[in-house]
Order: C-alpha cells, then sequence, then structure tokens
C-alpha cells in the first residue's frame, strides 16, 4: 500500500492529471512571496554597515545558487529513480530540471561578478567556489546537450542519467568549497546548526525569499516537465483528447 | 526490492561512490594548488618561491597602514596572527580595504620577503550587520576581532 503512489509515479498521464490543479496556487504562492521579499529586503532591511546597499544583491545570488546546488540534486536523483525503475516519468523531470538548474547557476554567477566589483575589487577570481560554480553549470550544460546527443530516447535518458549521478560529487565541493580551501569567497552566512551570521531583520526577507524561489522552481519544473510529458506522449488516446477538447474550447 | 531493481541500483550507488573517490583524490592531490593563496606564515618560512607571482591572503595588520601624502603608494602588514609580511602597492584598493579586514594580494615576493602587489582584493566576511548595531556593538568592544580570530589553515 505505501509503495502504491510511487508506482503511480509510473504514469505520466496520472501525474499530468494530478498536478493541473496545483498551478494556480504555486504561482500565486510563489509571486507572493517572491514581491513580498523583494519589497521587504530592497526597502525595508537596513543597510549594511561595511557595504552599504550592495549588499542587497544577497536576495537574488544567494537564493538562486541554493536551487541551483538543490536542482542538480532533483535531478540527478530523479535520473538514478529512472535507471533502477525503468519509469518513463522520472527521466522527464530529469531532463526538465537542466535548463532551469543552468539558467539559475548563470544567475548566481553573474550576480556574484556584480557582487564582486564593489566589494572585493575585481569582477571574477579563479578560486574555489567560483570555480566549483562555473564547473556546475557546464555539468548542466553538458546535460542540455547529452540530450540532444542521441537519437534514441532511452540512450539519451540514460547516459545523461549517468552524467547527473557522476556529477553529483560537485555539489558537496561547492558548498564545503569555502572551508576546505582558501577561497576568496567568505565561508557560508546562513549556517544550519548555529547561529547565522546576519543580523534578522536582514535574515528573514532572505529566508522568504529562499522560500518563494523554492516553490517558483517546483512552479517551473512542473510546467517544464508537463510539456515534456506531452511531446513524448503524443502518440497516446488520452494527449490526442485532451488537444482536441482544448481546441474545442478554444 | 525486485533483483533486477537491486542491481541497477547497485550500479548506481557504484557510480557515485567511484567518481566521488576519483574526484576526492584528485582534490586531495591537488590541494595546495586549490587554495587561493598563501597565508604570511608560509611566506614568511620561505616555503614560497620568490620572484615568481603568487597570491597572499591575510589579516590587514590594525595600525600599519601607512599612505604617502603625494602618491598613491601604500604600505602596510598582513597576518595570520603566526608571522606578518609587508606589502607595498602602488594603486587603488577596493572600498572595503581597512585595518582589521581581510586581504588578498596578488604580486611578487622578493629575496628580501616582502610583496611587491600588483593587485589587492578585499576578502569580506560572513557578517552582515545593520549600522546600528555595529555601532551598538563597538560600543560594547565586543564587535570587530582583529586578526588573531582569522585562521588560513597555516
Amino acid at each position: 500500500m505505501a509503495w502504491q503512489w510511487f508506482h503511480r509515479l509510473g504514469s505520466p498521464r496520472w501525474f499530468y492529471e494530478k498536478t493541473t490543479p496545483w498551478l494556480p496556487w504555486l504561482a500565486t504562492l510563489s509571486i507572493a512571496l517572491i514581491v513580498t521579499a523583494a519589497v521587504w529586503g530592497l526597502a525595508f532591511a537596513p543597510a549594511d554597515f561595511k557595504q552599504g546597499n550592495s549588499y542587497r544583491i544577497i536576495y537574488i545570488h544567494v537564493p538562486a545558487a541554493f536551487l541551483a546546488l538543490a536542482g542538480y540534486y532533483i535531478m540527478a536523483i530523479s535520473g538514478a529513480v529512472g535507471l533502477i525503475w525503468k519509469m518513463k516519468l522520472p527521466f522527464m523531470v530529469m531532463k526538465s530540471a537542466a535548463p532551469i538548474g543552468a539558467l539559475l547557476t548563470f544567475v548566481s554567477l553573474v550576480t556574484g561578478s556584480i557582487w564582486g566589483k564593489p566589494t572585493w575589487g575585481t569582477w571574477w577570481e579563479w578560486d574555489a567556489r567560483i570555480t566549483s560554480m562555473l564547473i556546475l553549470f557546464f555539468l548542466y550544460l553538458g546535460m542540455i546537450a547529452l540530450q540532444q546527443a542521441f537519437q534514441h530516447r532511452d540512450t539519451a535518458d540514460k547516459a545523461s542519467a549517468v552524467l547527473a549521478l557522476v556529477g553529483m560529487v560537485n555539489i558537496p565541493i561547492i558548498y564545503k568549497s569555502v572551508d576546505w580551501w582558501n577561497t576568496l569567497h567568505q565561508p557560508a552566512t546562513i549556517k544550519f546548526t548555529s547561529k547565522s551570521s546576519i543580523d534578522p531583520s536582514m535574515l528573514y526577507p532572505l529566508l522568504t525569499m529562499v522560500i518563494g524561489f523554492y516553490v517558483f522552481y517546483a512552479l517551473v519544473l512542473l510546467l517544464n516537465t508537463r510539456v515534456e510529458i506531452l511531446r513524448r506522449e503524443n502518440r497516446t488516446q488520452w494527449v490526442n483528447d485532451l488537444i482536441s477538447t482544448t481546441n474545442k474550447r478554444a | 526490492m525486485h533483483p533486477l531493481r537491486k542491481q541497477r541500483l547497485m550500479i548506481v550507488i557504484f557510480i557515485v561512490v567511484f567518481s566521488s573517490v576519483a574526484v576526492g583524490l584528485m582534490a586531495y592531490a591537488l590541494r595546495e594548488n586549490i587554495n587561493l593563496f598563501y597565508p604570511p606564515s608560509k611566506i614568511a618560512a620561505g616555503d614560497v618561491p620568490h620572484n615568481t607571482r603568487i597570491r597572499a591572503g591575510g589579516c590587514v595588520k590594525p595600525g600599519s597602514v601607512q599612505r604617502a601624502s603625494d602618491s598613491l603608494e601604500i604600505r602596510f602588514l598582513i597576518t595570520d596572527g603566526i608571522s606578518d609580511v609587508k606589502v607595498n602597492f602602488n594603486g587603488i584598493l577596493p572600498d572595503l580595504f581597512a585595518e582589521g579586514e581581510a586581504a588578498v594580494i596578488n604580486g611578487i615576493v622578493t629575496e628580501s620577503g616582502e610583496i611587491n602587489a600588483s593587485e589587492v582584493l578585499a576578502k569580506h566576511d560572513e557578517n552582515y550587520t545593520p549600522p546600528e548595531v555595529a555601532e551598538a556593538m563597538k560600543d560594547k568592544g565586543e564587535h570587530q576581532k582583529t586578526c588573531e580570530g582569522l585562521k588560513y589553515g597555516a
């Protein structure tokens, strides 16, 4: 009984129909959280006593970097589930997660660079954190490229799942790079085991933004996966029925 | 679990463990090269090659900054709590460069053990504090832990 929900995930149709009512809720929630956090963080949170207002880019930089890392785990674990259980849906999730992750990594690299110029005095430095983040970006791009590189869907899925699994080792390296090596990038501010080294008045909008990014990520991943489901299942009866009813309504 | 799935699970675990060990060994072998900078104690001990471009990182020792009155020339000491190294620089410093703050210096170590810097970067810390809170903490003398608190894996 406990495994029933898991086996249902083997059915893209079940997943597609189940998630349809979630979309407006996720969209509303993510917009509400992100707008609240942006106004709170940019207008109401105090300036930093050393960096002044330039630190406010943290409200984009940190959530984007968090989701770039978490998104990689989502992608790699979906790939592993697809490999082990030979289900269709996890491979679709894996494929859909790659471009979102690439974009988030790109955003965190660019915002980090823009932040680096006024604080460190340089746009780019080849330190462990920044370089490993760049490797993550290339891993995501590699996933996208590998998906396109094979004629057969199955081969492409298997090959990119293996790439996702191999690349997973990079995630703890990115996370711990600032502790293991001398880097220009500062160590983590938000700590899970001890008190965060950021004032609560700045921390709460940041956490709100992080949750907002998580919800937004879930929404975009769902939308991407649903498109992928329709694309891969376009020969099935239920997709054709869905398209004809949608056309009739339009 | 179905035996075939169990076998595939083992393959997945093998891929993850094998790639982690491979990358871990590589990172361990290259650990000196992955470090962005040398701490001052290594430079003072002579572990750093002279007359080639290197990076040094440490805390700018409070009270050590000397500025020339007629040029951009600046001299200061960086420290990791064990040794101090003298830095000469002629150029524009980042805004966050200050005494008691960490800095990363790109330059050449001379025979006398000083660094002629071509670039100075500020390495800011992970603390974010509103000005009022920082002001209140300064009065109590709790904030601004200077270079003694810093570790650079010397």
